[in-house]
């Protein structure tokens, strides 16, 4: 009897067994996105590295030279310079992401302050709906639209980073925006109840109160905004140009590292010098990708303060 | 200026932006829809597809991007449902976690062809799946785990925490408040997360093609053997989703009426997919109606 | 609705474990799978398709590129790999361990945007466009317009064809990069002054311009006869360590007429039994003498 008593009063209850075993349910979900996620990246970063310890290329001259021809040896080297593409990926994703924000600003900001309950119901799913669009029609689009347009504006050939950043906002704005209108929706009315009253005007409510309160929402939705635009392929590589060269103008042809990765993998062999060159560009649009995130994130925290 | 004043330009700019956004939004859509839909008989969607002749339909990609929804989601909601509630609620806030989270949001900016031909050699090659819409599924899944982790924690942590505060004071566990208390209220986020992946499943073709194959068996809709090859249900079977048609078309396509397929199937894609997303807003509201007292 | 999360959990996890146990059965004897070059693929495909039908048997055929088809056929896990070149041609590949099969001949033809102006080159003024030395089209004939080179991806089967009977050891310029047969299509019917080349079923489209070369029209006939120059094999290669007799059945069926009398016609290919020539791995073409062929 004593017994009995002790024991239930020394075992863990009901209540914190469940909570121990939904605690390792999610713990053990988390970790094995983590090995798929560690898995990928280490995959990715083994192969990428071969081109560097197996076939002798320079890290300085891979990311600074502008010949990329990986399968003709000259001076006893494979000639790969990535250059061109890891300045093209670069413009590209930062002039797609500076065209999108404040679109996509402007949209959520509407949607969760003017807009009536109606509206919205009948924007959101429209909005959603251009992120199920093939990235093939975003590019024949492009191709037949907006490279021509280029070209009577500018002269030239109309192919390049300019048209290429236009079809990625087109691409990556339902993405951003979603997310946007989410993390503004999700600051708490008693805010925006609390700005008014003090005899704030709606705009100084939005401005001072809602839009610092879901900054950490908003610069998620860029950022997979922008992880979106990096890894685009297909659509980029119509309106781009696709030439390995260095960019002298926003509409001179280069190429960004996705499209040249695409076009090229499925020509080459397993284990050449070809096909280890372009899992390197995979390495470097990775390592690209991380330095955007923690821009972004250390711009967060400074203006927090 | 007074406040008044940039209130009222701040509106005014605001409301152009939309309308800007909107113009060019309704342009594409009406492109897309009138090219698409003037070419071809609509009866195109219930006929198989060929390669060499004009007249062939989409019935079976349209079938098997639809499935390969089904099975994607299966596999990702579940898996970034749990790590989404361990990292908003029960992980401890260090450099650890902030690691792990700026590691998987990173993985969403992989091209997915990297992503596909990693699939490829993993699942296909190794494991020895073969060509089949699982292992689609599979790699579709690598896409979606990061913008659906990442909205599920972020909608976690948007909650206020007199919720938590409430529901432990009734002696709940913690468990069971994240999942009678603050599950229900995040459903609408939930949704969004699941609709903007979807659309990415849809419009997806790079990883597909090394995964789920860029050709398809003809299926027999009367066979509902999950085990026999032209059986719909089928998950090891290969499969090419409408996108990946679409794709296939615009690439190599021999057929005479290519352009015409490709853009009405495009349109049929894009109605399919704002089908999906009405419905998914409509029985989120309702499962979140019925999950809070919200009305 | 109690624990409906942990049902899913469930539900994905015996799907994946099904999954992998239907696997083990999945290398079976009625089922083998080609893959590889995405432009021999449209031709394997409706072959497997009629062949399967007719024998109850699977043929997976999938694209993903010849370098993709060569290494995995090479490694033993498919068992045939689809290839626009020789095995020969491509580095890093034990060209030993495997068969070709040629089963068919592509002929490849320049397309010019209609605003040049030009109709025919010499193969001269060809090579000489591609390697940047003409870059205005009234240099040879044409518009004032400047030359826009359109070239398919590196290690592209149509790219290497090309570069080998048109610009020999002279280096081509850089220009942009296409990866597909399509892709060029589009953007040389909508860019002006644009060059590239295609497959010849991929070139007879309204706002394509096919060139002639030497005055020599691109046709079948003349492809057969060496006349017109730049052309090449569609390789089925087999690994020599993998034997499967459906995968025999399968390579015979391709040159039985139903294919490659009916079928390559349709598709726009070239019958490899009409050839009256052979070309080598190097680009050097002979006559075919009468009784090697089948």
């Amino acid at each position: 009897m004593e017994n009995d008593v002790q024991k239930q009063l020394t075992s863990p209850s009901k209540a914190t067994r469940e909570n121990i075993r939904g605690k390792a349910l999610t713990f053990i979900i988390a970790s094995l996105i983590i090995v798929l996620t560690v898995a990928v990246i280490g995959f990715i970063a083994i192969k990428g590295i071969t081109t560097f310890t197996k076939d002798g290329v320079n890290l300085w001259d891979f990311l600074t030279k502008s010949n990329w021809n990986p399968g003709s040896i000259k001076d006893g080297k494979p000639e790969v310079g990535a250059a061109p593409m890891i300045l093209g990926s670069f413009l590209v994703t930062l002039l797609a992401a500076v065209i999108a924000t404040p679109f996509s600003l402007a949209i959520g900001i509407y949607m969760s302050e003017y807009a009536s309950k109606k509206t919205n119901k009948l924007l959101r799913p429209v909005l959603e709906l251009f992120t199920g669009v093939p990235s093939v029609v975003y590019g024949f689009l492009g191709l037949v639209i907006i490279v021509p347009m280029m070209r009577t504006i500018f002269g030239g050939t109309g192919f390049g980073i300019l048209p290429g950043a236009i079809v990625l906002f087109v691409m990556i704005f339902p993405t951003i925006t979603s997310m946007v209108v989410d993390a503004l929706t999700a600051v708490p009315v008693s805010y925006r109840q609390a700005a008014l009253a003090l005899g704030a005007t709606q705009w100084q409510s939005i401005y001072k109160i809602v839009l610092r309160a879901a900054t950490p929402g908003i610069l998620t939705a860029v950022i997979f905004g922008m992880a979106r635009a990096f890894g685009e392929a297909l659509a980029v590589q119509m309106v781009i140009g696709n030439s390995v060269l260095m960019p002298t103008s926003l509409v001179s042809p280069t190429a960004t590292l996705t499209s040249q990765l695409t076009s090229q993998i499925g020509n080459t062999i397993m284990g050449s010098i070809q096909n280890d060159a372009l899992w390197s560009l995979a390495l470097v649009l990775l390592i690209m990708s991380l330095f955007f995130n923690l821009l972004v994130k250390m711009i967060a925290r400074k203006r927090k303060i | 200026m007074d406040a008044k004043k940039v209130d009222r330009i701040a509106k005014r700019v605001i409301q152009t932006m939309v309308l800007m956004i909107v113009v060019l939004l309704v342009l594409i859509l009406g492109y897309i829809l009138v090219t698409g839909l003037s070419q071809t008989k609509l009866d195109f969607i219930f006929k198989i597809s060929k390669a060499a002749q004009a007249g062939g339909g989409i019935r079976d990609q349209l079938f098997n991007s639809l499935y390969l929804l089904v099975l994607a989601l299966l596999i990702s909601v579940p898996l970034s449902l749990g790590a989404g509630i361990y990292l908003a609620e029960y992980a401890p806030d260090n450099w650890f976690t902030r690691m792990l989270k700026t590691l998987i949001e990173i993985l969403s900016s992989l091209p997915s062809i990297v992503v596909g031909l990693f699939a490829y050699l993993v699942l296909v090659i190794k494991f020895q799946i073969g060509f089949s819409i699982i292992a689609g599924a599979m790699a579709l899944t690598f896409f979606n785990l990061p913008l659906l982790t990442s909205n599920i924690e972020n909608a976690f942590r948007n909650l206020p925490d007199s919720q938590r505060e409430a529901g432990l004071a009734l002696g709940l566990s913690q468990w069971k408040m994240i999942k009678g208390i603050l599950l229900p209220r995040i459903v609408p986020s939930i949704i969004t997360a699941v609709i903007l992946s979807s659309g990415r499943i849809f419009g997806e073709a790079a990883a597909l093609i090394y995964t789920s194959g860029q050709s398809a068996p003809i299926l027999n809709y009367a066979n509902w053997n999950p085990f026999s090859p032209d059986s719909p249900l089928n998950i090891m079977r290969p499969a090419e989703t409408l996108a990946v048609h679409i794709w296939k078309l615009n690439s190599e396509g021999l057929t005479p009426d290519a352009d015409a397929i490709s853009a009405a199937a495009s349109a049929v894609l894009i109605i399919v997919v704002l089908l999906f997303n009405i419905s998914a807003h409509y029985f989120g509201e309702k499962l979140e109606q019925k999950l809070t007292a919200k009305r | 609705m109690k624990n409906s999360k942990r049902h899913y959990l469930w539900i994905s996890l015996i799907t994946i474990m099904t999954a992998g146990l239907l696997s083990a059965c999945q290398q079976n004897k009625n089922s083998i799978t080609a893959v590889g070059s995405t432009a021999l693929q449209p031709l394997v495909e409706e072959a497997a398709y009629a062949y399967g039908n007719k024998h109850g048997v699977t043929i997976n055929v999938q694209g993903g590129g010849s370098g993709t088809g060569l290494s995995q056929v090479a490694e033993g896990s498919v068992a045939i790999g689809d290839s626009d070149l020789f095995v020969e041609q491509k580095q890093g590949i034990p060209a030993n361990k495997l068969v070709d099969h040629r089963v068919a001949v592509v002929g490849i033809v320049p397309v010019v945007n209609p605003g040049v102006g030009v109709k025919n080159l010499s193969m001269d003024q060809l090579r000489a466009i591609f390697a940047g030395k003409i870059t205005n089209w009234k240099e040879v004939g044409g518009k004032n317009q400047s030359v826009l080179l359109i070239h398919r991806g590196q290690g592209s089967g149509t790219r290497f064809t090309f570069e080998q009977d048109v610009m020999g050891k002279t280096s081509v310029a850089p220009g942009q990069e296409q990866d597909s047969n399509g892709s060029v299509q589009k953007i040389v019917k909508a860019t002006p002054g644009a060059i590239s080349y295609l497959a010849f079923a991929y070139a007879n489209q309204p706002g394509l311009q096919k060139l002639q070369i030497d005055h020599v029209v691109p046709t079948k006939t003349n492809v057969t006869t060496n006349e017109w120059k730049i052309w090449s094999y569609e390789h089925m290669y087999t690994n020599k360590n993998k034997h499967s007799k459906l995968t025999e059945q399968f390579l015979q069926y391709l040159q039985t007429p139903a294919v490659q009398q009916d079928l390559i016609a349709k598709l726009g290919y070239i019958s490899i039994h009409d050839m009256k020539v052979v070309k080598d791995i190097d680009g050097n073409v002979t006559p075919l003498k009468k009784g090697l062929g089948k």
